[in-house]
């Protein structure tokens, strides 16, 4: 028999039904993956008894034909998620101690659906980074390497980011699937870099409410998974209307599984031209080539579309996203939970607090943020940026009106080394290239893994969608998923002296 | 744009995260060369195109002006860094 971790949710649910295993069975095999995952850091708190007594309740309930959607499949939560009486960092020190009386919406849904919870996942502090390397509880290791021969490059690498701890943790089969949080890329990107499928749905498809935030206008929640399967039976526990978002869609969740029929015949596809960027790999621009082969094979059309206004989307995201978290992160204050670091009056233990608290990133953006809201620049800047968001967001609309969904590369690069592109901001910023005018527009994207570049790293497909429209999203992807035949995965779990790759096809 | 020494000082403030003066340079040029790259959005004419306010089409629901939630005194002051007699506290602001 496949070794339990090594299953997809899907197969799990049907072991699970067929009694092939018990849920304790699969809880205590990713109990145990999760400890020998631990060199990857992918953990900022393990949840062990709490995963035990959710397998129990789970098996008692498929004893008795009771069995929920997702009834005994072990997920690793982003940190990010607020779960009622277990500690949530946000990935920063100013949460510490932090320990929510209420639980998020979306994973009040998921153990609803009998899932059950491994633990809470590593993350760039506040999910602001690319990289998994601003959290104060340390970096996450991507579980693969570069496969170098002898005196090669073989540093350990970033996970990418945000959502960098559930996308290490899904693919070093330490969890069969995860929660992230989506901002400007912070699931797709990480997904891409670790050879994983990660989307993010429609803004207003999956609640915030519970989710520590970012930047309110932009931040989704969304699956992390191995396979496309997964990621539409994980949306569909985690998606619907929630009266405590005001912002969360009162729109019906499809059965999203049954969107994956593999007919894309006479579909159109748009490949926008403008992302051939400057400076991208060769090996990308062919990854590229090989996915509108095989949505061509499958019988659907590219259509070559113009986004124009791609190029101003990172920069207009990095006035937008931190001006909104410099709003939303007023609120650690040092007085109601979290870090306090005293002062001799009410403003300078704020001040301490928050110098003491808040990480380098996380500061530099809140700065950011305050300078583009004060008064003299809000006009400048904050106001032009939202007016070259509704241009983007034009520039999707008349691409839909020829086209059904669009395809693009996920990342314009492979993994990179820990350590790496931290001199300059800007440089870690440009990973989110193709995955920020999603965010602005507010739509739903999937990456998929879809190959190996030159070092023996995943890489990514992108595909788009329109607004609520995840179930063709989810249809083109599982049908690039088919024909890249990724089964390429990291060995045996990476992490310190011990990572190799084997690849298996793909 | 660059920011000066003094301009930093002041977003700090405003943001209540104090800045020892020795990082202030380092700031305010890391700042500075952000800002400079933001400023490629001055190339773009936005002229009578309305600024993004609302991300999905939808009418912000309503519901009733009633309590749903409360009487959770003890949860809520259960993360506190520091409480007295069922308040949080902070340090003393009137002499």
């Amino acid at each position: 028999m496949t070794a339990l971790t090594e299953l997809t949710m899907a197969a799990a649910r049907d072991g699970l039904a067929r009694k092939d295993f018990s849920a304790r069975e699969l809880a205590e095999a990713h109990i145990a993956a999760v400890e020998a995952a631990r060199p990857l850091n992918a953990f900022v708190t393990e949840t062990p008894e709490q995963a035990l007594a959710m397998a129990a309740e789970a098996d008692a309930r498929i004893a008795r034909g009771a069995a929920r959607p997702l009834e005994g499949l072990p997920l690793a939560i982003k940190d990010l998620f607020c779960t009622k009486g277990v500690l949530t960092t946000a990935g920063s020190h100013i949460l510490d101690g932090f320990v929510p009386p209420y639980e998020s919406t979306v994973t009040a849904q998921l153990w609803d659906a009998g899932a059950v919870m491994l633990g809470k996942t590593n993350m760039d502090e506040f999910a602001m980074g690319s990289s998994t390397t601003t959290s104060y509880y340390g970096p996450t290791e991507n579980p693969w390497r570069r496969a170098t021969k002898g005196a090669g490059d073989n540093r350990p690498l970033v996970p990418g980011g945000s959502s960098g701890g559930s996308a290490a943790a899904v693919a070093a089969r330490a969890a069969l699937g995860g929660t992230g949080t989506d901002t400007g890329g912070s699931i797709r990107q990480p997904a891409g870099f670790t050879g994983i499928v990660g989307m993010k749905p429609t803004y207003g498809r999956c609640s915030r409410w519970g989710i520590v935030a970012f930047a309110s206008s932009l931040d989704q929640a969304g699956p992390m998974t191995r396979t496309v399967r997964d990621a539409a039976m994980l949306l569909k526990a985690m998606a619907g209307h929630d009266p405590k978002d005001s912002t969360s869609s009162p729109i019906v969740v499809p059965d999203f599984e049954a969107a994956l029929t593999g007919d894309i015949k006479g579909l159109r596809v748009g490949i926008p031209k403008e992302y051939r960027v400057d400076g991208m790999a060769g090996e990308i621009e062919a990854l590229w080539q090989r996915g509108i082969a095989w949505i061509k094979d499958a019988g659907a059309e590219p259509v070559e579309i113009s986004l124009k206004m791609t190029k101003y989307a990172l920069p207009a995201y990095y006035i937008i996203a931190p001006a909104e978290a410099s709003s939303n992160l007023a609120r650690y204050d040092g007085v109601r939970f979290g870090l306090r670091v005293d002062g001799k009056s009410l403003d300078e233990m704020y001040e301490n607090t928050r110098a003491a608290g808040f990480g380098a990133e996380v500061r530099r953006r809140v700065l950011i943020g305050t300078y583009v809201l004060s008064a003299g620049y809000y006009d400048a800047y904050y106001l032009k940026a939202q007016r070259v968001r509704a241009l983007i967001a034009r520039d999707f609309e008349e691409a839909y009106k020829r086209v059904d969904c669009i395809l693009t590369p996920t990342a314009p690069s492979t993994a990179f080394a820990i350590g790496d592109k931290e001199d300059d901001p800007i440089s870690m910023y440009l990973n989110d290239v193709f995955t920020v005018p999603v965010n602005l527009a507010g739509l739903p994207g999937i990456s998929v893994p879809s190959g190996l570049g030159a070092d023996g790293l995943p890489l990514g497909l992108q595909v788009i969608g329109r607004a609520f429209d995840e179930e063709t999203v989810l249809r083109v992807a599982a049908v690039i998923e088919k024909a890249a035949g990724f089964h390429c995965r990291p060995s045996p779990l990476a992490g310190e002296g011990g990572a190799r790759r084997t690849a298996t096809g793909g | 744009m660059a920011l000066d020494k003094a301009t930093v000082a002041h977003i700090a403030t405003l943001a209540r995260i104090k800045l020892p003066e020795s990082e202030q340079d380092k700031i305010a040029g890391e700042l500075s060369h952000i800002l400079t790259w933001i400023e490629q959005l001055g190339e773009v004419d936005t002229t009578g195109v309305a600024p993004m306010t609302s991300v999905v089409a939808m009418r912000l629901p309503a519901r009733e002006d009633v309590v749903s939630d409360g009487n959770r005194q003890a949860d809520i002051l259960a993360n506190a860094p520091a409480e007295a007699h069922g308040f949080f506290t902070v340090p003393k602001v009137v002499e």
